[in-house]
């Protein structure tokens, strides 16, 4: 089987994210980067089905910055065989990502035979790319996956619903799915794995070459700024006993006239 | 001039402390309060490939560097200092095979290591003699077709879980340190003898034992270099050990910064968090220098192995250095922690009961000192 996985580089979760100086993105110099959580299950369960299936490869493909490519060192230190870079600026938006996405697998020159991606980037939590990819693909989609079984020709998913309910899709193949948490376990990149991950090839290319040209990007970016600060919350001292009656008309008053709650 | 770590190291570095915090830190509490052994953890960081980092690559090891192995033990001791002394026991136990062994005994007595996951015990020390290692009493005479081993370890880690010990003992007391022979001592021979487990101040989740060996016959093909000659290589293993262990104490003071870091944000005092107050924050400078000061003197020490320079000095320093830093970074945190800081709630007064044997073993800290003397001002 062709396998492949779309990765996605976010900042570390402890980041104090800041917009940058023209206010068109975060900003990025000094970001610790990681894989997006939910791709370490697309990684994972990739893997397992090349366990599964001797014979496949698993190739990790990620649109993005050049700089850090931990993304990419991780899923080939986890096991990937072989991974494909497209190069572009990290604010791209999810349209101009599926493109490029499509384009760095076609590039390839392998068909795929099933297409693993998160279910969601932690950064802007978008939840679209794998199912554009999958439209761009015209490929079967799934996303929000815990589960993934054979079933003949086709594979069989589970997915998640409101009130924790799960619904079962058979799949044909090609397909795109995408992982949610609980489907499996992430493996940690054993030390021979980040030894042998150097060695593993690395296609770089950039969005010229898969085909993607500034008419594709269907967002502009524009005045990123964070949260205005949160006001103090107001004490009211109402150990008087003999006040508490005025204090309780203030609070009221205040929580219709100023918190606009009443 | 680089003071770098490359890419390779630091994803390394960044796995081990994944490892540390997900599968050490959340057991090292319990561990040491019930002194559980960490078996599952010990066979996990086995087959992530972060124990036994001294075997080479012609042996099936993953052809670490010095350098390497250090940013690993100091991962892995920021997740527990106890449990990595576990850890840590197997490459001591296996280095003076890397160091002197043969081809046959690597192939014989290290690749087994890389092939299942084995654990192993170094016996030097005695109950009569700790520092003074060329005092060794256990004898180890000629059999005929075998080497008669006898007398009693102190303080041996690992001990009642070990397939695999190194032994130290002389041809003949007399000699002092030119008796002194090392021999390779499968655990399933006969005549070794457990002796209970000790209860300690801290590292209290690894093993540690006496062990008696009485008359234990040892194959005449597992002694590491010639009857006499295991003196040289005891000094050659500190070399590469000392390092290591220092590294561990390196691991300590960090985990000591990070959790005053968090603390003194969130603990107010005087309206403000005690983060606030110089006088915390003098303290916590201290630690956080005393740290990178010490991390410094480990690489340094562990890149002059690789770069084949001789590192006695310097590994003396880090192992010093580091290990009596540890102390004074973990008993400030204590400090820093107040009330809090005394009670088996919180995670520091471990680590001050952890970092006090790093001063003890391996070496003193004054046993440093006076190789540290003696290479400066010349023997």
């Amino acid at each position: 089987m062709n396998i492949f996985v779309c990765v996605k580089q976010v900042p570390d979760t402890e980041t104090k994210v800041q917009p940058n100086a023209d206010g068109t993105f975060i900003e990025t110099t000094s970001i610790k980067w990681i894989m997006n959580p939910y791709d370490e299950f697309a990684v994972e369960q990739a893997l397992l089905v090349k366990a599964d299936n001797p014979g496949s490869t698993v190739t990790v493909v990620r649109v993005g910055g050049v700089k850090d490519t931990e993304a990419l060192r991780t899923a080939l230190a986890m096991g990937a065989d072989d991974a494909v870079l497209v190069e572009a600026e990290d604010n791209l938006d999810s349209y101009t990502i599926a493109k490029a996405l499509k384009g760095g697998i076609e590039k390839t020159g392998k068909q795929p035979d099933v297409i693993f991606a998160g279910k969601q980037g932690i950064d802007d939590d978008a939840l679209q790319v794998p199912q554009v990819l999958a439209q761009m693909l015209d490929f079967p989609a799934v996303s929000v996956i815990v589960g993934y079984e054979k079933s003949g020709d086709n594979i069989s998913v589970k997915r998640e619903i409101e009130g924790g309910a799960l619904e079962v899709y058979e799949v044909s193949t090609p397909c795109v799915l995408a992982t949610n948490k609980g489907i499996n376990t992430p493996r940690y990149a054993s030390l021979p794995g980040i030894m042998k991950a150097k060695r593993k090839p690395m296609q770089q290319l950039s969005l010229a070459d898969v085909g993607v040209s500034e008419d594709d990007k269907r967002l502009k970016y524009s005045d990123f700024r964070l949260p205005p600060e949160k006001p103090p919350g107001k004490k009211f001292d109402a150990t008087d006993e003999a006040k508490q009656q005025e204090v309780v008309a203030e609070v009221v008053k205040l929580l219709r006239e100023e918190a606009k709650v009443l | 001039m680089n003071f770098k770590l490359s890419t390779e190291q630091l994803e390394m570095r960044e796995m081990a402390m994944k490892f540390a915090k997900n599968e050490l830190i959340p057991k090292a509490q319990e561990y040491d309060e019930k002194e559980i052994f960490p078996e599952q953890e010990f066979k996990k960081a086995w087959e992530l490939g972060l124990v036994n980092t001294c075997i080479p690559a012609e042996y099936g090891g993953a052809g670490f560097s010095a350098l390497d192995s250090v940013v690993i033990g100091e991962a892995l001791a920021y997740g527990c200092m106890g449990m990595n002394t576990s850890f840590m026991a197997n490459d001591l136990a296996l280095l003076p095979i890397v160091i002197a062994g043969t081809h046959e005994q690597k192939e014989k007595f290290l690749r087994p290591f890389t092939e299942e996951f084995k654990i192993a015990a170094f016996c030097l020390t005695e109950p009569g003699n700790g520092s003074d290692a060329a005092g060794i009493k256990t004898t180890i005479k000629d059999g005929g077709d075998h080497w008669i081993l006898n007398g009693s370890k102190m303080w041996i880690t690992n001990a009642s879980k070990a397939h695999q010990f190194v032994v130290y003992g002389t041809m003949d007391p007399a000699l002092k340190h030119k008796g002194l022979c090392a021999v390779v001592v499968p655990a399933d021979l006969e005549g070794i003898v457990m002796g209970k487990k000790e209860e300690k101040m801290g590292h209290r989740s690894s093993d540690t034992r006496s062990i008696q060996f009485e008359n234990v016959k040892v194959p005449k093909e597992n002694m590491l270099g010639r009857p006499g000659e295991a003196w040289s290589i005891a000094m050659k293993t500190l070399d590469h050990s000392r390092p290591l262990v220092a590294s561990s104490a390196v691991g300590g003071s960090q985990r000591a910064l990070d959790c005053v870091k968090e603390y003194s944000k969130q603990r107010a005092q005087f309206g403000v968090p005690i983060a606030k107050h110089q006088a915390i924050q003098f303290m916590i400078a201290d630690i956080a220098m005393k740290t990178e000061a010490s991390r410094l003197l480990v690489h340094k020490a562990a890149w002059m192995l690789d770069n084949g320079e001789r590192n006695t000095e310097i590994a003396s320093y880090a192992k010093a250095f580091a290990a009596d830093s540890c102390m004074q970074n973990t008993t400030d945190a204590v400090q820093i922690y107040g009330g809090y800081g005394y009670s088996k709630e919180y995670p520091v007064e471990k680590l001050m009961r952890d970092a006090k044997l790093i001063q003890i073993y391996e070496g003193t800290s004054q046993i440093q000192r006076l190789v540290i003397a003696r290479e400066v001002l010349g023997k």
